[in-house]
């Protein structure tokens, strides 16, 4: 009897804090929502949604690297193709009165007729659905030729690394059915509304807003269950988690599949928001930028991947504004001492030293596990001299 | 623990430090006008620009990639803006009002150039801008103008096949440089052509108006090839062309940047010379040939508007004051002076408006733009009303000095046609912002 | 048609050597480390811009000289470029072993920087970063010497940073403001800068209607010398022996009393010399300029996957065979070979540019790694993840 109360209390708490988590990022978003365009002016509104939208893809990355502990250096390609999906139903949305029934580079490369891949986009539910799917098909594609042999490690990165060449290249070559080098751009209407009027543009902040909880929900989901413990499993010991019967190949190429459609969810928000998409977002440098974010923010936190989007990304935005001709000193700078000094980002920070101070602050003391370890100077002197 | 401690002190330190020295820079830089160069520490002195001290300017914006893989062409395009704005400003302004030049990085990434430029224009207020290098670049921002109704003066040569209402175009139509280049090609060195260019719109679009036009005239294509971007593995591409011009014939190329260096290394290597290959070029200008060698292009050609062995008054004054500012080495190109170029058409528009409108209104500024006249260093230079200028059409070949002998050149200016007529998408279609009573003025047909 | 056969064998081997060279460094510190170094084509950068100094260097020194600046900048680019590692190595990466994903990114931090910095580096520049250096580190070494260094420490570094930054800062500006254009001019700027083989260098040995460029044969000769030199150190040295050993067992070589952390520093610096060889190399191939090494890096690491880790002939191997296939899709010989065969003609045309080539080898190498998970001579152990 008394241990089912027990259970039961423990469940009643584990609900409340839940319900409670729900608010606050309810709370957040709403402040997002209502108080932050009052803030901001609309250049840095518009930036704002943008980063936001990148949150999307931190969060995806976050998922294999933080938890799973694959370090995709690829993520640019599932971006990008989010972002190509959407842009080309914004294409055919061709006004009645144009000459061509063709987007307008085609007729100027001599493209005729519409390619066959073109044309499910007139409609906006597929694309809706290319935006998620076509990514992570491909993800899961990718992934699952590379998991099957037990690639991993930086072989993987560096496997993913090579892809994003390859579908630069293969874009950059396209010039007839992608518009090559220039990408898609020039938006007109969407739904019968300016795509750029700040109409418009604040419903996709408010959209992109919401995605990202969603997407926040849903890696909270895949986190906090067995599916979660699973998945740090794979990242601390894939041997053991193998050993003891699981498979998980299966698991990683799923991981990876749900981050490579959170990243074109991403793309796709950030290509409405910045108005347009180019091979150019498949190169090394951003992948890589991604990964960043995540870092700095915190690894294996979903907060942090979230803030390190925002942190870094304003971060550059300033840093490069006010010093265009040096800033990427400060940007390497930065990669640097957040992977040498914060190890955990600045959420891991915070729940280490940040806890720390509180308690400092208010005079309670540390509490440590071997109290006698701690302070016993031969120790300590080993520690420094030595190494840990 | 301790050990750790105090690397995490030392962060934390650390960062204090460089907060405290962004803001000190920051304080130095916000009043940076004109004088900014590539070295951080010579940025300070800016606080001494008149543009502080009069209280009353102008703000332009000038955007170029000073990071990434188009800094290496940009960043000379930069300093030779800055000088035109610097030279203004020395000789009273404009209107008697100090320019206040606004940099940014477009950090060669289409997205980071359309994001700057709604920077500029919104925050910044500028009332003009001078930038952007490739049509990527250009192709970004420019729904950025057109939403705003703003002003970007584009200073390259480019494929041509567009004509909008907020861009003036003052670098080379494909009529101002790639077709006079071929016809005195298949007039001077003969009928095959090879294809060679980066794997990217402009040398794609180049590569089609070139087609197009050697079928016309009697020439023949015998083959085409792209490299990928920044790739410098030619042995490949070199092989083909031996094998499709046995020999000897004109090799057309459109490479961009890193890849020319390695081709011609290789072209050199493998005994591919001058006299039975000649290459023509559009990318490379005398700052590539720096970058080149000498040796391996002498005696090959290149077609541009400007060479920096233009003799005329202007061009030795304005080669005197880049020299003067950024060092003896230094040489100029064709788009450093499409650079200057725009920046002195638009003080004439200015003057001529009166005001420099506000960043809402240009519209005087714009119908003012039409019909300048300036006495560039390249010659006489004319602002058409389809937004282009009317260009002088030179052809260099590399001397041993690493400078060009201008070998060919329009006996005066030639007016420029953005659509073109060789390609039968845009044949019969013009521009021409002045006209009235048609739909589109940017693209109708005549 | 002989020398035609000749003239493709040739240009294979050439392009799979200039890509050993770049990969033969990389292969070596991976090997030992699981270190992958983004930086590693900055490295190569520092190499070529090396051997731009030098060359401009000898030129001053007149005319017998500059036909042998090469040899001279083969060996200032490997001692650059190893310095240049070993700082980095003792600075940042031993702090990361063991986190290789973190290495990764830190190096990636590093190219950044070492980019920017040939960008705009000038005197100012130099002479700031040379004072902080002797204020921070001097300063330190001062206090160090107190007896209560350990609890003044963090006050320290807190005091002593700021100050020497703010010094080394006001006298940048200061000079920058006396001495002008002379100290703030770049040294080598944004754009590319030039160099140029010595004329014994250029042209080629003819062979019928081709020519084999001189140059390539050179970087081919240099890359033999060097894989041979690699080879000898490994197996003939003292050093050698403990690189392999550490290799092939960190934990028991370190029981066994090899000075496991001087082994990575001498590796390290080793890789990054032969990273500064291959920008030499490729100065004479390609352009020199900031982003000269990011053009080479990943094919770099495609050749370590391919080859596998832990043995010479694997880079070797790999190196050579990425090349060839590379040369032989790109040139459009197997479409020539194919013709009777309609469709697969078509398939190889298609492939036949040299960016839709690389397409090509991608997938060959994807599927490659199907078959062989640990590339051609993994290394043979008994744990489940060797």
């Amino acid at each position: 009897m008394a241990a089912e109360i027990a259970v039961e209390r423990r469940i009643d708490s584990s609900k409340r804090r839940l319900i409670v988590e729900a608010a606050i990022v309810l709370a957040i978003a709403l402040f997002f929502i209502l108080v932050v365009p009052l803030l901001l002016s609309d250049f840095r509104l518009n930036l704002m949604g943008r980063f936001l939208a990148l949150a999307i893809v931190a969060l995806g990355i976050d998922l294999i690297w933080g938890f799973t502990g694959l370090l995709s250096l690829g993520h640019g390609i599932f971006f990008t193709l989010g972002g190509y999906a959407i842009a080309m139903y914004i294409k055919l949305q061709i006004p009645e009165s144009a000459s061509s029934r063709l987007p307008e580079f085609m007729s100027l490369y001599g493209v005729t007729e519409l390619p066959w891949f073109w044309k499910p986009f007139y409609s906006f539910p597929f694309t809706a659905l290319a935006v998620v799917l076509i990514p992570g098909i491909l993800a899961g594609l990718l992934g699952y030729v590379i998991f099957r042999n037990r690639i991993r490690g930086v072989y993987f990165s560096i496997l993913t690394q090579a892809a994003t060449i390859i579908f630069f290249n293969f874009f950059n070559g396209q010039q007839k059915l992608f518009n090559g080098t220039n990408g898609l751009t020039d938006f007109q209407t969407i739904f019968g509304a300016k795509v750029n009027s700040p109409g418009t543009q604040y419903t996709f902040y408010i959209l992109t807003i919401i995605v990202l909880v969603f997407a926040y929900a849903l890696c909270r989901w895949l986190t906090s269950g067995r599916f979660g413990r699973l998945l740090v499993a794979i990242r601390d010991d894939e041997s053991r988690v193998r050993f003891t019967g699981y498979d998980p190949t299966g698991f990683k190429v799923l991981v990876f599949a749900i981050s490579g459609a959170l990243a074109g969810l991403s793309g796709a928000f950030f290509t409405l928001q910045t108005g347009i998409i180019s091979p150019n977002s498949m190169n090394i440098a951003f992948s890589i930028e991604m990964v960043i974010w995540v870092a700095v923010g915190g690894r294996a936190s979903l907060v942090g991947a979230i803030l390190g989007a925002l942190v870094v990304n304003f971060a550059k935005s300033l840093l490069s504004e006010k010093f265009p001709d040096i800033w990427l000193f400060f940007q390497g700078g930065l990669f640097l001492l957040v992977v040498m000094f914060l190890p955990d980002g600045i959420i891991g920070w915070l729940r280490t030293r940040g806890k720390d101070l509180f308690r400092a602050a208010t005079g309670r003391k540390r509490i440590m596990t071997y109290p006698s370890l701690e302070e016993d100077p031969e120790v300590e002197y080993e520690r420094k001299n030595l190494g840990d | 623990m301790t050990r750790q401690f105090g690397r995490r002190k030392f962060l934390l330190y650390g960062s204090a430090t460089l907060g405290t020295s962004i803001l000190l820079k920051a304080c130095a830089s916000s009043t940076t006008s004109s004088s900014g160069t590539a070295s951080p520490a010579a940025e300070s002195p800016a606080a001494e620009s008149p543009a502080a001290a009069s209280g009353d300017t102008i703000k332009v914006g000038v955007l170029h990639s000073l990071s990434g893989t188009m800094a290496i062409s940009e960043k000379s395009v930069v300093d030779s803006t800055m000088l035109a704005i610097d030279e203004i400003n020395k000789a009273g302004g404009v209107g008697g009002k100090q320019i206040e030049a606004v940099q940014e990085d477009g950090a060669s990434d289409w997205p980071t150039f359309a994001e700057k430029a709604k920077k500029l224009i919104e925050e910044d207020k500028v009332v003009v801008i001078f930038g952007c290098w490739t049509s990527a670049s250009r192709k970004a921002v420019l729904p950025v103008f057109e939403e705003k109704n703003h002003m970007l003066f584009y200073p390259v040569q480019y494929e041509g096949q567009e004509c909008s209402k907020n861009i003036f175009y003052t670098g080379a139509a494909p009529n101002q440089q790639i077709e006079p280049s071929v016809d005195w090609l298949l007039k001077e060195k003969g009928k095959d052509f090879y294809l060679v260019g980066s794997d990217y719109v402009f040398p794609r679009t180049a590569n089609t108006i070139i087609k197009a036009q050697l079928q016309a005239k009697g020439g023949k294509t015998v083959g085409e090839d792209y490299l990928p971007l920044g790739s410098t593995e030619v042995t490949p591409i070199i092989a083909k062309i031996r094998s499709a011009l046995p020999n000897g014939g004109v090799i057309y190329n459109t490479l961009n940047g890193d890849s020319n260096v390695a081709f011609f290394k290789q072209l050199q290597g493998a005994g591919l010379t001058a006299d039975k290959y000649p290459v023509m070029s559009v990318s490379i200008a005398e700052e590539e040939v720096k970058a080149i060698g000498t040796e391996f292009l002498k005696g090959q050609y290149a077609a541009w508007n400007y060479f920096m062995t233009v003799d005329s008054p202007e061009n030795k004054k304005y080669v005197e004051a880049f020299k003067a500012k950024y060092g003896d080495d230094r040489v100029t190109n064709d788009p450093m002076e499409a650079g200057y170029i725009s920046v002195n058409l638009w003080k004439q528009a200015v003057e001529k408006a009166g005001d420099p409108g506000t960043p809402t209104d240009l519209e005087k500024v714009r119908t003012a733009v039409y019909g300048q006249e300036f006495a560039a260093p390249e010659g006489p230079v004319t602002m058409k009303p389809n937004h282009h200028i009317s260009k002088t059409v030179r052809i260099g070949e590399v001397r041993d000095d690493g400078l060009f002998e201008i070998v060919y050149e329009t006996p005066k200016p030639v007016d420029p046609i953005p659509w073109n007529q060789y390609v039968a998408e845009t044949k019969g279609f013009t521009c021409d912002w002045t006209k009235t009573g048609v739909d589109n003025p940017g693209k109708f047909k005549s | 048609m002989f020398t035609g056969i000749l003239d493709g064998i040739f240009n294979g081997l050439s392009v799979g050597s200039v890509l050993l060279l770049a990969a033969l460094g990389l292969a070596i510190v991976f090997g030992l480390m699981g270190v992958i170094n983004m930086a590693h084509g900055e490295l190569m950068m520092l190499g070529a811009y090396t051997t731009f100094v030098v060359q401009n260097g000898f030129k001053q020194l007149g005319a017998p000289w500059t036909q042998f600046y090469i040899f001279f900048a083969v060996i200032a680019a490997f001692l650059v470029a190893a310095l240049v590692g070993l700082a980095l190595e003792r600075g940042v990466i031993r702090y990361l072993y063991g986190r290789p994903l973190e290495t990764l990114l830190a190096t990636w931090g590093v190219s950044l920087i070492l980019q920017q910095f040939v960008r705009s580096v000038n005197w100012v520049l130099v002479i700031g970063l040379i004072l902080f250096c002797l204020l921070f580190f001097g300063g330190l070494w001062i206090v160090k010497r107190r007896p209560d260094f350990e609890r003044i420490r963090n006050w320290a570094i807190a005091i002593l940073l700021p100050l020497s930054a703010a010094i080394s800062f006001a006298v940048g500006s200061v000079l920058s403001k006396t001495y002008k254009l002379a100290v703030t001019k770049p040294w080598f700027g944004a754009q590319n800068v030039d160099v140029t083989a010595p004329k014994w260098l250029l042209g080629g040995l003819p062979i019928g209607n081709y020519q084999l460029p001189y140059t390539r044969m050179f970087i081919m000769v240099l890359t033999v010398l060097c894989v041979l030199g690699i080879y000898f150190f490994l197996n003939k040295t003292p050093w050698g022996l403990r690189i392999r050993s550490v290799t092939q067992n960190r934990n028991m070589s370190a029981c066994l009393g090899i000075p496991t952390q001087k082994v990575d520093a001498l590796t390290f610096a080793l890789g990054s010399g032969l990273a500064g060889i291959a920008g030499c190399a490729v100065s004479l191939l390609g352009s020199v300029g900031p982003n000269t090494g990011q053009n080479y890096i990943v094919n770099t690491f495609m050749v370590v996957v391919v080859g596998g880790v832990g043995k010479l002939v694997g880079t070797i191997v790999g190196a050579m065979a990425i090349g060839i296939t590379d040369y032989i899709v790109g040139t459009g010989i197997l479409a020539q070979l194919f013709a009777p065969i309609p469709p697969l003609a078509n398939f190889f045309t298609f492939f036949a540019t040299t960016s839709m080539a690389k397409v090509m080898v991608f997938f060959l190498i994807v599927v490659f790694l199907q078959f062989r998970p640990a590339g051609l001579f993994p290394q043979k152990g008994r744990t489940v993840d060797a």
